[in-house]
């Protein structure tokens, strides 16, 4: 649907914020951890689109997640993903956007036989 | 002069208003009210228009000149008195911190939006009607900050309100709500707060926050609340008459008049919730819990308006269910989300005292127990390890709302609700069924949207790192965010207790 405005023009001149070239090179992502709700959404992250996806697992997920009891506990193996809705199994040694990531993704993670503080999603 | 006030109330209206619409002789109608057109509506008959008010200017001084000096009288002996320290807690004090940031600011947005409206309605009843209501909202700006300026001199938070409003992460939801309605047509901007906020729910907003205000001794704040309420009252009428009025004029409304009801009720709700955990989590003293207030506030009183509305076709809500059935859920998920961010707030946070845990449980049999309890049971562990527990990553936010993305799927408290669109080539995320179909309604508008978190990555916040973003807010790192317990505002509060009791004792 059209938006309503006074001016018919309008859809030509506006300001889209959050364009990829706004970002400096990088890409936003969104992370999050399944059946752990006391992170109490997902998280956003400008990273550049070339980062290997093993950077992402090594680097950024423990210093956003290391303090919950059952970060310790995840078996990287058993870890399963969706990029934007589409289950998928990341190569680690390929980037993000080889792996399918684009400007605005939203990367989702079960880690099986976890489900939060005792078992309470939290 | 003497001639004029001799005349009845209903003659001096009609001179106040009569010669208002003249007929333009050497400009089109259309040069002098260019956005009445372009929303759709249809008005046949402006003359239609029953003023419910017919207040004139003269006494309309009269009445206010007559609050204002009640409510002064009792802010000077507020201060004289040392009021502050007859509050329940200091807690409370946070309370008052989020309604002068995100509220007042509000009150401003609402008289300049009232004010246009006010100039660019064809209709003279409605338009003087709003110029008085412009008026109202920029008197209710003034009164609450020179009535919270008390509290500015001694706790933290208080000081930068007005800049914090356009800056803080948190206060674009009621800011951007704001700019959303004012950038609308007047017609819009009429339903969007004369009707679906000023009538629909302003209960929800100003019940809490005053009767929270009475059961927690601030009186200044009680007393500006009624210094509004009359003034409330004719915010109402005004709405209501709006509403009605647009769905006599032309069976075309309909459609338009029912989309902005929907899209505004939605937009109200999620601004709300900021109360709902206000009223559930920062008052030390509780009046009633939001889902309480819901229920009376919305479900019953909402539904025998939307009863009596049935008639010109307009139904309830799209997603009032929806709504309702987050009433469960609100206020816990989003005080978890400020726990978690607590360094970047401008006020205290703290987690619910044993005591208050079970006020939750009783009022909130279905959900707090299995779901929020264990979430606060766990960080209360950690903060007796020491590790007290923080997201060190910025939030995921909804494109429409501009909340995180911390609300849950209906029906199941257990998954984050996640919805997306796509528009010329680009993701879109949001919260909920309601802001998703708000952004497709109109994806050229919300398109632009100024999100806080995507600001920061693009550079356009003071800098990268959370010391140079709190600066650019100007946030007193370690005085006005963080925990309750070891802030200088609890410092400054147990030493007066202290200087009380030695008095006493
Ligand atoms: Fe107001
Ligand atoms: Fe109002
Ligand atoms: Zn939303």
């Amino acid at each position: 649907m059209a938006v309503v405005a006074l001016d018919e023009h309008y859809a030509d001149k506006i300001e889209i914020r959050d364009r990829v070239e706004n970002f400096h090179g990088n890409i936003v992502v969104y992370l999050h951890w399944e059946e752990h709700l006391s992170f109490c959404s997902a998280v956003a992250f400008p990273f550049p689109p070339a980062m290997p996806f093993g950077a992402l697992v090594k680097d950024i997920l423990p210093a956003t997640y290391g303090a919950h009891p059952d970060f310790a506990a995840i078996d990287w193996d058993a870890v399963r993903w969706t990029v934007d809705g589409r289950e998928t199994a990341p190569d680690p040694a390929r980037s993000l956007a080889e792996n399918g990531v684009g400007h605005k993704s939203l990367l989702r993670f079960r880690t099986p036989g976890l489900h939060g503080y005792r078992g309470t999603r939290s | 002069m003497n001639a004029i006030n001799k005349l009845g109330l209903k003659q001096r209206y009609a001179l106040l208003t009569n010669g208002l619409d003249w007929e333009p002789s050497y400009q089109p109608k259309s040069a002098i009210f260019p956005y009445a057109e372009f929303e759709g509506i249809k008005i046949r008959d402006w003359s239609k228009w029953e003023d419910p008010f017919r207040l004139t200017m003269d006494s309309y001084w009269k009445y206010q000149a007559e609050k204002e000096r009640k409510l002064y009288a009792v802010l000077d002996s507020f201060a004289q008195n040392n009021g502050q320290t007859g509050l329940s807690n200091a807690r409370y004090v946070n309370a008052a911190k989020l309604f002068l940031t995100g509220i007042t600011p509000a009150e401003y947005q609402a008289h300049r939006g009232f004010a246009h409206v006010g100039r660019h309605i064809p209709g003279v009843g409605p338009r003087i009607a709003a110029q008085m209501q412009s008026l109202d909202e920029l008197r209710h700006a003034q009164t609450q900050i020179h009535t919270l300026s008390h509290y500015n001199r001694f706790f933290d938070g208080f000081h930068e309100f007005s800049h914090m409003h356009d800056r803080v992460w948190y206060l674009s939801v009621p800011k951007s709500f704001f700019d959303d309605a004012r950038t609308a047509g007047p017609f819009e901007y009429f339903i969007a707060i004369g009707f679906a906020f000023e009538y629909v729910l302003t209960n929800l907003l100003f019940v809490p926050f005053m009767s929270g205000a009475a059961y927690n001794g601030d009186l200044a704040t009680v007393t500006f609340g009624f210094s509004a309420q009359s003034d409330e009252s004719r915010h109402m009428t005004l709405g209501i008459e709006v509403i009605k009025f647009l769905l006599e004029q032309h069976p075309d409304n309909l459609p338009i008049v029912q989309k902005w009801v929907d899209k505004w009720f939605w937009r109200g709700h999620r601004v709300l919730g900021l109360v709902a955990m206000m009223m559930d989590y920062m008052l030390p003293k509780k009046i009633m819990s939001w889902r309480e207030a819901w229920d009376i506030y919305f479900t019953q009183a909402g539904g025998a308006l939307f009863a009596d509305l049935a008639r010109y076709g307009l139904r309830p809500p799209k997603y009032a269910d929806v709504a309702t059935a987050e009433a469960e859920h609100l206020s816990h998920q989003n005080w978890s989300v400020f726990y978690q961010y607590t360094q970047a707030a401008a006020f205290h946070t703290w987690l619910p005292t044993p005591g208050e845990m079970d006020w939750l449980s009783e009022k909130y049999p279905n959900s707090f127990d299995q779901h929020y309890r264990p979430r606060f049971e766990m960080w209360a562990e950690m903060e007796r390890d020491g590790k007290r527990f923080y997201n060190n990553a910025l939030p995921q936010l909804c494109t429409v709302c501009q909340i995180p993305m911390a609300y849950t799927e209906p029906g199941d408290p257990t998954t984050i609700c996640f919805r997306h669109s796509e528009h010329k080539g680009d993701r879109y995320h949001f919260c909920s069924d309601g802001c998703k179909d708000i952004f497709d309604g109109e994806p050229e508008k919300y398109s632009q949207s100024w999100l806080p978190v995507h600001q920061i990555f693009q550079g356009n916040c003071g800098g990268a790192s959370m010391e140079e973003v709190l600066a650019w807010y100007r946030l007193n790192p370690g005085a006005d965010n963080m925990d309750q317990a070891g802030s200088p505002d609890q410092a400054m509060w147990d030493q007066w207790m202290r200087m009380r009791d030695r008095v006493a004792g």
